[in-house]
């Protein structure tokens, strides 16, 4: 006997907890195998960009810690990066490696929360997230210390950084990086022999090297399936070639794969962080730059690496005090294209780990 | 380090394939009309020595008299990258040549561009608006929009 089926629409989201936030799958099915995918979004959109058209070019930076609000540090390092580049401003030497410090824990404490729900998504309830937490908790203990604030910092400035740190942190940062690859050592254990995580992972949602390019995915994503691409050692911003660190790059592009090159990463972080507290100068933290700036005419693009992708802020200036155009790249907007790439012919329940292993944050892809 | 190419010397390249597409260039930036922007995007992603794998950034700018809609490109092989952009002067339907048959990063940028900006981009296979609602007037990002 055969039996009539025809394929029928899902919608997951935008309420639902594997989606990370507001985010919506309209899922086309047959049976249980995803046929096609359509992402929804737009339901956090605030409007960033138009309302930076009218803010000064310090008024930004509290916007930019509302959209990767997992990695708030990184996009006040990414827009004043392409600031500076835009005005020409030099930043003091001791600037230069807290950002760089904060960049770097930043990048730790976003992928432990990244690894942390992907394997919540995996179905190990909870009970990961918490181990993962407990390191991340210290970190953000670390960054209230130098800025008051846990979730949206704030802290970087159009020359350098809002304050210099307190005396207490250097101890507390220096306990931290010795512990820290203990306890990755500890998440190795637990996880990477777990059978259950290797037989859900390994082959799935696998993204080939070429259509990863041609796509532009960035960021972990990128690199899980085989691309050599870092903007750290690509095209150094701040200091990082003072740094000797590697590149953890994947062979086949699956879930796995990204899962490990996160992994990686922050112990890579980890090397940045020792480095960087060995050769902390002393000195001004913020240099003398005007109150209310006028850069010159002119455009910039400036991308950095974010524990997510290439953030990049393009920047129009009209010399006046606000920018006349301010746009925004959004890392994991742009690795989502990919998503119908590697969930098409996978089930539903491998649809959301995929998802979950691209490590969206909603706040970036709607701004 | 990535190297930026000198905008000057690619146009003069372009202008060898085909004559008449570079509407101006600079150091920084190439400016081509928008008939010939497929075209010269198909001659930057398949010549060899340039090699622009990589479409990371698509946007545009309005500048009250023209829209233009700028690309930035790397070649993840030679690591360099380009600035190429295209202008169009018809406020109430600017057209645009589509990228997503060359690079697919374009699909949601171009959607969102779109959105945000109003500009069509003629042979997209799904150009609907991606941040706002359906039925949403206007777009924003326009200088005239308040």
């Amino acid at each position: 006997m055969v039996i009539k089926t025809e394929p029928f629409i899902l919608n997951i989201g935008p309420q639902h907890p594997s989606t990370h936030g507001v985010f919506r799958m309209r899922v086309t099915l047959d049976g249980e195998v995803v046929v096609d995918i359509e992402p929804v979004i737009g339901y956090l959109h605030r409007g960033i960009e138009k309302m930076g058209e009218n803010r000064t070019y310090t008024q930004i930076i509290p916007l930019t810690d509302r959209l990767d609000y997992l990695a708030s540090m990184t996009n006040n390092f990414a827009y004043v990066l392409a600031v500076e580049k835009l005005a020409g401003i030099k930043v003091p030497e001791r600037a230069e490696y807290l950002r760089i410090i904060m960049a770097e824990a930043m990048r730790i404490s976003s992928h432990l929360m990244a690894v942390g729900f992907f394997i919540n998504d995996l179905g190990a309830m909870m009970t990961p997230v918490l181990y993962m937490w407990r390191e991340r908790e210290k970190l953000l203990d670390l960054f209230e210390m130098v800025c008051g604030q846990r979730l949206t910092y704030n802290y970087m400035r159009i020359g350098g950084v809002s304050q210099d740190i307190p005396e207490e942190f250097l101890p507390a940062l220096k306990k931290f990086v010795a512990e820290m690859p203990g306890f990755i050592d500890e998440y190795d254990q637990l996880l990477l022999q777990n059978e259950v995580l290797l037989a859900r992972t390994k082959g799935v949602g696998i993204l080939p090297r070429d259509t990863a390019i041609n796509t532009a995915a960035s960021g972990p994503v990128l690199r899980a399936s085989g691309v050599k691409w870092d903007l750290r050692k690509a095209d150094p911003y701040s200091i990082y070639d003072r740094f000797d660190f590697d590149v953890p790059v994947g062979t086949v592009g699956d879930n796995y794969d990204r899962y490990w090159v996160r992994m990686q990463e922050m112990r890579q972080s980890v090397r940045i962080l020792e480095q960087a507290i060995a050769q902390l100068p002393g000195g001004d933290v913020w240099a003398k730059v005007p109150q209310l700036l006028h850069p010159p005419v002119g455009e910039v693009y400036g991308h950095i690496e974010s524990p997510r992708g290439e953030l990049g802020f393009f920047l129009v200036s009209d010399n006046s005090i606000a920018p006349y155009r301010f746009h925004i790249r959004p890392p994991t907007l742009i690795n989502l294209t990919a998503l119908k790439d590697m969930v098409v012919g996978w089930k539903v329940a491998d649809l959301i780990i995929t998802f979950g292993s691209i490590d969206v944050v909603l706040g970036e892809i709607d701004r | 380090m990535t190297t930026a190419l000198n905008g000057e010397q690619v146009a003069r390249r372009i202008n060898k394939v085909s004559p008449g597409a570079v509407v101006a260039s600079d150091k920084a930036a190439v400016v081509v009309t928008s008939e010939s922007l497929f075209k010269v995007a198909e001659f930057l992603k398949n010549t060899p020595a340039l090699d622009f794998d990589y479409l990371t950034d698509l946007t545009a700018v309005d500048y009250t008299d023209y829209f233009e809609v700028v690309y930035h490109l790397i070649s993840l092989k030679h690591n360099h990258s380009l600035v190429l952009k295209t202008r169009c002067h018809d406020r109430d339907k600017p057209v645009v040549p589509s990228m997503t048959g060359i690079w697919r990063s374009a699909d949601f940028q171009e959607r969102e561009t779109y959105d945000l900006m109003g500009i069509v981009f003629d042979g997209h296979p799904n150009l609907k608006r991606l941040l706002l609602w359906e039925g949403f007037v206007g777009h924003p990002l326009r200088r005239d929009y308040l």
